[in-house]
């Protein structure tokens, strides 16, 4: 096994090797000359950060940049869609029809979350993930919207935690179109457990801010409910 | 630090990057002596300078859209401090009073919150107070402080709209990271109020709306013709260019999964209502 150090080495001429490429295409760059070719070996000297978390540097590997960060809102609108579905085909007891209607909403939301990222990701997207409810009591109103309401609050803060990651303006929109549903949902679902803690202080600080999660934070908390190992280690994390 | 990924980055939401990295724009001139004339460590810096000489952006923007959002934060603010001290307009002895006093200190915070970053940038904070609104939008809601379903109606709009307020910034602050994180925290607090707004105004004492959902069905479901323009686009299905109902989802929840944003300009046109 190669150490850190030579993997890192590699890694650094590759990218090296990329960059030279890439001056070859760009004529703009010509125009600087020297300069440039001073920064490119600037930038490959500096290698990307990443975030090599013990649990998540294996498995699915949901890629870098954008793309990167859609497909990690792709796995968890998975985890939330397989969750809902699950919830909706095998009701609780003496669910109210109220209640159903308003779980069989969000699934439909959930799914169209998942269906979407995973049209948009088209060739870039990762595979079906494998769920494990196993700790997810269906039969047991107060175990499921006790999950629910993780799932929701989880992916709030992921959303929020991610916009700044995003580089590209629609796919930052996209995410807000989103996020603020998610937020819909888990108001309604912590309504449903207690009226009125929609956004008490278990999810809302101070200065009235919901919380913000990195993918690492969200991805450690996520894979409790995934078979799937996920590999978060090419990520930006800036 | 990473020259190329930058520019890459830069040309997928600004495809004239190259042209305004000309050479012979002022910008790239300065940056051709850089090679020799200054160290390469200060080149983050001197890039910075001439990515803002280039796009000539200053954190200008980024204050008015603080300030903007601390008027709509204001706006809120202003309007539930009014509701809750107008005798017997909330139920009393019912959760609706406290759900009331949570929001309201949220917009508070909220305040106080945009006021502290809009100086701390060297900005100048917006300031209103309650002498400065007029809730009945210029007549439109003359019952509003006087009557319960009539003021969980302008919540709601005030709520969803602040939503599409917020979601419509976001890209205007690509550039400053913590502050769009910020605002995406508020953002998502704004949309929690609304689910819950519209919860209250399906029970009968608010209204008894038994149909209204904690999210947005199609376009203007607020049962309020007047609030027409705080819903204007909300009933779209085209994400990314992917037909969401295509996919295999009714149109309602093709129109609930994705709520949309509004512009500075819309969301300034109808808060212009409620302002003196």
């Amino acid at each position: 096994m190669k150490s850190l150090q030579e993997q890192e080495t590699e890694l650094l001429h590759k990218e090296s090797g990329i960059l030279t490429a890439k001056l070859q295409r760009r004529s703009f760059l010509q125009y600087a000359g020297a300069g440039v070719a001073g920064v490119a070996l600037i930038a490959a000297g500096c290698k990307k950060d990443h975030n090599t978390t013990p649990g998540l540097d294996t498995g699915v590997d949901l890629g870098s940049g954008d793309i990167g960060i859609l497909n990690y809102a792709y796995a968890l609108e998975q985890l939330e869609g397989a969750f809902y579905d699950a919830v909706v085909k095998s009701p609780y007891a003496n669910i109210p029809a109220n209640e159903l209607a308003l779980l069989t909403d969000i699934r439909d939301h959930e799914l169209a979350h998942r269906e979407f990222f995973k049209k948009a990701l088209a060739t870039s997207a990762i595979v079906g993930l494998q769920v494990d409810f196993s700790s997810i009591n269906f039969a047991d109103r107060t175990s499921v919207l006790n999950a629910a309401k993780t799932f929701e609050d989880l992916g709030v803060t992921a959303y929020n935690g991610a916009g700044k990651l995003i580089k590209t303006a629609k796919y930052l929109e996209v995410a807000g179109k989103i996020v603020s549903v998610e937020a819909r949902h888990a108001a309604l679902i912590r309504d449903l457990i207690l009226n009125g803690s929609f956004a008490d202080a278990t999810a809302i600080d101070a200065n009235g801010l919901d919380g913000a999660r990195t993918p690492i934070q969200v991805l450690t908390m996520a894979k409790t409910y995934l078979k799937t190992s996920i590999n978060a280690s090419n990520l930006p994390t800036s | 630090m990473n020259i190329i990924n930058i520019l890459e980055e830069i040309e997928k939401v600004d495809a004239e990057v190259y042209e305004r990295l000309n050479p012979r724009r002022e910008a790239m001139k300065s940056f051709y002596g850089f090679g020799s004339k200054v160290a390469l460590a200060a080149l983050p810096m001197a890039l910075g300078s001439m990515f803002k000489k280039a796009y000539g952006q200053t954190s200008t923007s980024v204050i008015d859209v603080l300030n903007f959002a601390l008027t709509l934060e204001y706006i809120e603010y202003n309007f539930y401090q009014t509701g809750i001290n107008t005798s017997g307009l909330i139920p009393a002895g019912t959760p609706a009073v406290a759900a009331i006093n949570n929001i309201r200190d949220h917009e508070l915070a909220h305040v106080n919150l945009l006021k502290g970053a809009i100086t701390a940038s060297g900005g100048t904070p917006v300031s209103y107070t309650a002498a400065s609104f007029d809730f009945t939008a210029k007549g439109n809601f003359p019952t509003v402080f006087s009557d319960y379903p009539t003021f969980l109606a302008v919540a709601q709009v005030f709520e969803d709209t602040g939503v599409r307020a917020y979601k419509g910034q976001a890209t205007a602050l690509m550039g400053s990271p913590s502050v769009l994180q910020t605002a995406l925290q508020i953002h998502s607090v704004e949309a929690r109020h609304a689910s819950h707004i519209r919860q209250m105004r399906k029970a009968p004492a608010g209204g008894g709306l038994t149909a209204l959902k904690p999210w947005i069905t199609g376009a203007n479901d607020s049962g309020v013709a007047a609030a027409a323009a705080s819903y204007a686009g909300e009933d779209n299905v085209v994400q990314l260019d992917i037909n969401i109902p295509s996919l295999g989802f009714s149109v309602s929840a093709s129109t609930e999964a994705f709520d949309e944003p509004l512009t500075m300009p819309q969301v300034l046109a109808i808060a212009s209502l409620f302002i003196k």
